[in-house]
């Protein structure tokens, strides 16, 4: 019998030790002879599992495995005594069918093997066939062979934009240069997403082994891996698995015993969200400020240092010797017809279970929210989900039933972007969202061209200015003018898709913003501008709490007598809401 | 070199493939407007006035910065590039002082110049404007960081004309700025190419400043009486009196100058000027006196020399600092007038 | 310049040896960054570190005084390793062998030796200006103002010729004028072994040819040349000085002795804009007009006569040089009279053919270029396109001399002077404007941090700088531009004026005093003895 108890990070933090604890003491006491083993405990990786139900427990006996969720370490000896002991599954405890559904719906490729593998091995990835395609790819295959089955496979840039990879590779492979470059963009700067990182934390090798058949395709022999500075651990992961390639001989001269040199180079960017524009992240590699320069000339015909460029995202090479080693048509069977294979997917917000997912292209957003995701953790009703980050737009309940793929999604407003995915229910203000969002762009602008350096400043005072109850009529017009002007004239992708956000809340949206504007109200009771504070006299039972908590001596009252806000001098902080036992404070 | 047949606004021309879309355009007698390209700096593509349509192209291109291409068709002027001009003006002019007024690159200013031209005033998108309080101290150059509008030119001639990367851009979004390393005083060769390239008043000679811009100036072409390059200078004077020195694009130094040239021409209007000529006295004091006393006691000495000594005691040393026409004479004068060979310049020193 | 300087930025190689370009020609510098940014090659060869060293490919920090040594060591590895242009040398030079077997000496390790530069980066120069078909040579100073001047410019022809570098587009030697006319002095012969021209006065023909033109008989021996007549002075045989916009007391070496020369001279008149150094020795101080003040034509370093034209009146009773001149020569009884310079460089001219299809009216907004021998001819960009003057470039074997001053224990540093960027020449102008005194106003002695420490001289600190003829006080900038055992001074600065302290030996040829060249002792001032 075989006792696995989550330790990844979530496993620990919701007390997995002390559930380990417990089961081996109470199997010392009742001698049951079974062995407790920890589950994704030594990779210092997310699992990637359902870890919103953790302690997970799983139970292994007489073949079959049992799962328990939200084990305490007060609930082990009733497990031990009656599944382990008596044969008898705990039925209260055990995961429910959503359980299922959250494995079913998904399909793993890129994330296969994180958590499954210590990616600090590469015997490891070895073992799971790691390398084996590069290895196939540099001794008996053409560049244009592989450019085929890339193209074959239908895999698009999984970084945002999803140009067609082999397209690209191929467009690499033709340019004419005694030097070529292969770049890794790993500068994934969306906020809330971390799909890169956790490829390259899980599964460093296999990234490594996407460049070395993406540069042999291209015929590059330098690598960049450009990462952001605030990853410690995938870029000492990174830097080990680049040594041990390079002491394999899988990097360097004559890689697996071919005539071909490849080698790769780390570079640090340093937390600038523009950098991961690929001019941008161009530049900076060069060691210049990394502002993005006009397209064309592309980096495939002048990229780094002038020479033919490619730039691929984490994901996307990391997809690369899945579909060598399967084939295309493996690959090409995920998805819809012009999105192939899988994404991933960082699904975060007010999801029930929120964490990185991968799943089919073409899956419907239904499934990821309610059959993947759990549903919406407080039970309050789903809102919209926000995807592709800054350069997005949201997609409201209504559209529940949209497929995720690059198609679809352009067509209803947003982008598939790199993955990120943010679940709003009826507590999200949805102009305070695309504010969020315009704050996060104009903070994040280079300045260089004058659209998104002022543009999107005026863009963001007048989210301001509606979210602080200073609408005026004309600003839903001025919003859609400014940002029809930014997304025409801005110079790179960071000032064309800013309006994004703006523009899709107001697609969906817009009785919300006619709510800030014309009756100074926020229907989601987010905007502080818009809020006011009073006691319900009725419910109030004078405890002195909502006084002592008022940080600008609002709040007056009496003992024994119902307590008043004063409007002029509320700050709206909502001090004084937080703290009363009775719900008397209203907030309107 | 190859050529390429492209279409500007309907018209056929054939144009190296090495040209700009705007470079092609303006060999054609084109203009398309714009604030950041420079003829003399790689493009910059930052200010998105110089936006086109390309017939196949979902948006407007900045024509700055794109390559033609074999059968490339170019519209440079529709409504809707016109609109575009337009909101990119009025943001910029959003974020500007607008005091025209007592603003030093008043007539001079290509941003007062295209707002005017678009009749635009910067009130469409009224918003927050740039503060900026701390001024530079250094002696030459006046940088107004409120008047700037990114658009790199003097970055870009610093680098890559001058070498000497004193400034660059630094922060982000709207608080992006050009500046000095630490935000200290600008220390540089003051050459001021960063000032003869800025399209505003951001960047200006701080010997200018109320001395005058357009009415009543006169602008006189010369050479740099400074070293042996012979840069050419354009002399801004008023009231006979010079109050800034500038040159022209087109010269052959290409509106390049260096400090001295630039900045070096208040010596003009020292006091320490010699007005009047001047004789030694027996106490060895000068007095002041008229020219016609002065060159007969001259010529009375040199008479008086060469008839007791000959012309070879007599010596003259003239200037690499005089016009051609002053040396010819000068050696003239010694060789026909004295009649010594004893005429020499500093040349070898 | 064989070159005009628009042709700088379409160089493949710059060899830039004695010329501290980015300071001293800034306009210069910047087409050879443009060139740079093309692709260009630089190589810089100076004692000091100096600011173009930033866009070089290899720096040769070489000894001061000895250029002959590293060229001759340069043109040997070019002629052993076979990058010598021999196409070149066997139609257009002459002398190849004698000067081969002249240079045989020169070797890496010896030249290595004698220079201070690695010899990996003497071979390493060679090969990178040898294989170069479409290279520029660029000096100043740094190579004439040597007791060994004219050989260093001899050496350098060498170079050149050795690999047919001259004589087409983009390709040369240039040397870069340091003052805005001195190429037009030189033209209209402010020398004493010329007329305007450089048509020799002891040529009976060329005499005959001005006799005619002036209307009277002129001297048939060449006169002297300045700094010969200082010491004529000094000596007595030079009685009276005509100074017009000079200020040797500043310029010329061996300060004290200047001084002393001009006070024995029985009458010196000084015609300037200012009171000048050497004006406050006049007898007569004639007030003139500055270059924005007056009309007439320079003729810069690329041999492009330019327009000069009047954009304020003189101040007070000023007048322009030229009615001086013509005024004066009245007085002495050959009137010199002319309505306008127009017609004084109309007469100019006819006199030498090299100008005489250049006039006022083409160059009314571009300047052209000489030899313009014709009224229809474009001018010269470059030089030697049709051949070299005297048919063969001779090869002229040249021999390394050190420097006529060598440091001894007593005076232990080598002293180099110049200009810095701001001021210029001897400041009479430049020290006139407030914000470039507010920016480089203080006289600075550069020194090595090295030598520094081990003097106790702190940044800023005052220092006594003494050779046999002089001492001056000066403040030390610690600078990595100098190496250890060197000391600079510009040259701009009359309270601690370098030229107190500088040689004035000559170059035997060419008489230019050996200003880049002297021993020195150094010390912290307060602790410097026998004040």
């Amino acid at each position: 019998m075989i006792i696995r108890v989550c330790m990844g990070p979530a496993g620990i933090a919701a007390g997995g030790k002390q559930v380990l604890d417990a089961f081996n003491a109470e199997l010392g006491r009742t001698q049951v002879a079974a062995k407790v083993l920890e589950n994704c405990s030594s990779h210092q990786v997310g699992c990637l599992g359902l870890c919103a139900r953790d302690v997970l427990v799983e139970v292994h006996r007489d073949g079959t495995k049992t799962v328990y969720q939200y084990v305490k370490p007060d609930m082990v000896a009733r497990i031990v005594q009656e599944h382990l002991i008596g044969g008898k599954v705990v039925k209260d405890w055990l995961v429910d069918a959503a359980y299922d559904s959250f494995y079913r719906k998904q399909v793993k490729v890129v994330l296969a093997d994180c958590g499954r593998i210590d990616p600090e091995s590469i015997d490891a990835y070895e073992s799971v066939k790691g390398y084996e395609a590069a290895r196939d790819v540099l001794a008996s295959r053409t560049p244009e062979e592989i450019i085929e089955e890339i193209k074959m496979s239908g895999l698009r840039g999984r970084g945002g934009a999803g140009f067609p990879t082999g397209l690209k590779w191929e467009l690499g492979r033709k340019a004419k240069s005694d030097v070529k470059y292969i770049i890794c963009n790993a500068d994934e700067g969306d906020p809330g997403a971390f799909m890169d990182r956790a490829v390259i934390e899980g599964s460093p090798h296999a990234v490594i082994e996407g460049m070395i058949i993406g540069a042999y395709a291209i015929q590059a022999g330098h690598g960049y891996v450009y990462i952001r500075a605030e990853y410690p651990l995938a870029v000492e992961r990174l830097r080990m698995a680049l040594d041990q390639a390079r002491s394999r001989g899988y990097l360097g001269k004559g890689i697996f015993r071919s005539k071909f040199d490849f080698d790769i180079k780390i570079k640090l960017g340093a937390g600038a969200f523009v950098c991961g524009e690929e001019t941008a992240l161009i530049a900076s590699i060069e060691g210049q400020r990394g502002m993005p320069r006009p397209k064309p000339p592309f980096p495939v015909n002048k990229g780094l240092w002038q020479k033919p460029t490619v730039i691929n995202n984490v994901e996307t090479l990391a997809n690369i010797p899945h579909i060598i080693r399967n084939g295309c048509g493996w690959y090409a069977g995920f998805g819809t017809e012009r999105s192939r294979g899988t994404k991933v997917f960082a699904l975060t917000g007010k999801i029930k279970n929120p964490g990185l997912i991968e799943v089919p292209m073409g899956i419907t957003l239904r499934e990821i929210i309610e059959e993947i995701g759990g549903g919406i953790e407080s039970g309050k009703p789903f809102k919209a989900v926000q995807t592709g980050g800054p350069s997005g737009g949201c997609i409201p309940a209504s559209m529940m039933d949209i497929t995720m793929d690059y198609e679809a999604l352009a067509k209803a407003g947003s982008i598939v972007g790199s993955g990120g995915m943010i679940v709003l229910d009826a507590d999200d203000c949805m102009v305070n969202v695309a504010k969020y969002f315009v704050q996060f762009t104009q903070a994040e602008s280079c300045g260089k061209c004058v659209p998104c350096r002022v543009g999107t400043k005026r863009l963001l005072e007048t989210l301001e200015r509606i979210t602080s109850g200073k609408g005026s009529p004309n600003d839903i017009e001025l919003l859609e003018e400014l940002s029809g002007g930014i997304k025409s004239l801005s110079l790179c992708g960071l000032g064309q898709t800013a309006p994004n956000p703006v523009l899709s809340t107001i697609k969906y949206f817009r009785d919300e913003y006619d709510a800030h504007i014309r009756d100074r109200k926020c229907p989601a009771k987010v905007c502080k501008g818009l809020l006011t504070y009073s006691i319900d006299a009725a419910k109030c039972k004078a405890c002195g709490s909502c006084l002592k908590a008022c940080p600008s001596g609002a709040v007056s009252g009496e003992k024994k007598k119902p307590h008043k806000i004063d409007p002029a001098k509320c700050v709206r902080c909502g001090a004084c809401f937080d703290v009363c036992k009775f719900g008397a404070v209203e907030r309107e | 070199m190859a050529m390429v047949t492209i279409t500007i606004n309907g018209k056929a021309l054939t144009v190296p493939d090495n040209l700009t879309v705007m470079e092609a355009a303006n060999r054609h007698g084109i203009a398309i407007p714009n604030l950041c390209r420079h003829p003399q700096l790689t493009p910059f593509g930052g200010c998105r006035l110089c936006v086109v349509e390309v017939k196949g192209l979902p948006r407007p291109i900045a024509s700055c910065t794109t390559p033609v291409t074999e059968g490339m068709e170019v519209t440079t002027m529709t409504p809707r590039l016109e609109e575009h001009r337009r909101f990119v003006l009025e943001l910029i002019l959003s974020d500007h002082p607008n005091d025209c007024m007592t603003c030093q690159a008043t007539g001079s200013c290509q941003l007062q110049e295209l707002a005017y031209t678009y009749g635009v005033k910067g009130e469409r998108y009224p918003g927050e404007r740039r503060i900026y309080s701390k001024r530079d101290g250094n002696p030459f150059i006046e940088r107004d960081l409120e008047k700037c509008i990114l658009c790199g030119r003097c970055v870009k001639i610093c680098d890559e004309v001058q070498g000497v990367e004193a400034i660059d851009f630094g922060y982000r979004g709207f608080k992006a700025k050009i500046t000095t390393p630490f935000e200290d005083d600008l220390d540089c060769e003051f050459c001021g190419q960063c000032v003869s390239v800025c399209p505003t008043g951001a960047l200006t000679g701080k010997l200018w400043k109320g001395k005058g811009r357009y009415e009543g100036v006169r602008e006189t072409e010369t050479v740099c009486p400074y070293c042996g390059t012979g840069c050419n200078i354009t002399v801004h004077a008023r009231n006979n009196e010079i109050i800034r020195i500038s040159s022209k694009p087109w010269a052959w130094n290409e509106g390049l100058l260096c400090v001295k040239g630039r900045f070096g021409y208040p010596f003009v209007k020292s006091p320490e000027r010699l007005t009047k000529p001047l004789i030694r006295r027996a106490s060895g004091n000068f007095e002041e006196t008229s020219w016609t006393a002065a060159l007969e006691y001259v010529s009375a000495w040199l008479k008086k020399i060469r008839e007791e000594r000959g012309p070879d005691a007599i010596g003259g040393l003239s200037s690499a600092r005089c016009t051609n026409e002053e040396n010819y004479l000068f050696q003239k004068l010694l060789r026909a007038g004295v009649g010594t060979n004893n005429v020499d310049h500093c040349a070898r020193l | 310049m064989t070159n005009s300087i628009r042709e700088i930025e379409g160089m493949e190689v710059l060899f830039i040896i004695g010329s501290n370009t980015k300071e001293t020609h800034p306009v210069i510098a910047n087409r050879m960054i443009k060139a740079f940014r093309k692709g260009a090659k630089i190589i810089v060869a100076d004692p000091r570190r100096v600011p173009m060293t930033k866009f070089s490919e290899l720096y040769l920090p070489l000894r001061p005084g000895t250029d002959v040594a590293l060229l001759n060591g340069m043109a040997k590895v070019i002629s052993d390793e076979g990058l010598r242009n021999d196409d070149f040398i066997r139609d257009k030079t002459e002398g190849y062998e004698a000067w081969k077997d002249a240079v045989r000496d020169f070797t890496p390790e010896r030249v290595s030796r004698i220079t201070g530069v690695a010899k990996d980066d003497i071979i390493r120069a060679a090969r990178i200006y040898g294989a170069s078909r479409t290279a520029g040579i660029f000096y100043t100073m740094g190579i004439t103002q040597h007791t060994c001047g004219t050989d260093n410019v001899k050496a350098i022809a060498n170079l050149a010729t050795l690999t047919g570098n001259i004589g087409r587009p983009h390709t040369g030697v240039n040397p870069l004028r340091g003052q805005n006319n001195v190429q037009g002095a030189s033209d209209a012969a402010c020398a004493p072994n010329v007329f305007p021209g450089y048509q020799k006065v002891d040529d009976p023909a060329v005499r005959k040819k001005f006799e005619e033109a002036w209307g009277v008989t002129l001297p048939p021996k060449p006169g002297l040349t300045t700094t010969e007549m200082i010491n004529a002075a000094a000596d007595g045989r030079l009685k009276a000085l005509y100074i017009m916009g000079e200020n040797p007391v500043l310029t010329d070496p061996n300060q004290h002795h200047t001084i002393k020369a001009l006070q024995d001279l029985e009458f010196l008149v000084v015609q300037d804009i200012f009171m000048t150094e050497t004006a406050k020795y006049a007898h007569v101080v004639l007030p003139a007009a500055c270059s924005y003040e007056k009309e007439g034509t320079f003729t810069n370093t690329d041999r492009r006569v330019q327009r000069v034209r009047k954009a304020v009146n003189p101040p007070g009773d000023a007048w322009d040089d030229l009615s001086i001149i013509m005024a004066l020569s009245r007085h002495l009884g050959y009137p010199m009279e002319y309505r306008s310079p127009e017609l004084v460089f109309e007469e100019f001219r006819r006199l030498w053919p090299a100008l005489s299809g250049i006039s006022y009216e083409r160059i009314k907004s571009r300047g052209i270029a000489w030899p313009c021998p014709a009224p229809d001819h474009p001018g010269t960009e470059f030089l030697y396109k049709d051949g070299f003057p005297k048919g063969r470039v001779p090869f002229v074997p040249v021999e390394y001399r050190e420097p006529a001053e060598v440091t001894s224990d007593e005076y232990p540093f080598v002293l180099t002077t110049g200009r810095n960027l701001y001021q210029y020449h001897s400041g009479s102008m430049t020290r006139r404007v407030e914000p470039i005194e507010k920016r480089a106003g203080k006289a600075y002695a550069e020194i090595n941090e090295a030598d520094a420490v081990r003097l106790e001289i702190r940044d800023g600190g005052k220092v006594k700088v003494r050779s046999k003829r002089g001492v001056i006080e000066i403040s030390a900038r610690i600078s990595a531009m100098v190496p250890p055992g060197t000391i600079f001074i510009p040259m701009h600065y009359a309270e601690a004026a370098a030229n107190v302290i500088t040689n004035d030996a000559l170059d035997p040829t060419v008489k230019i005093p050996e200003l880049k060249v002297c021993a020195v002792q150094v010390a912290a001032a307060d602790k410097s003895s026998g004040e």
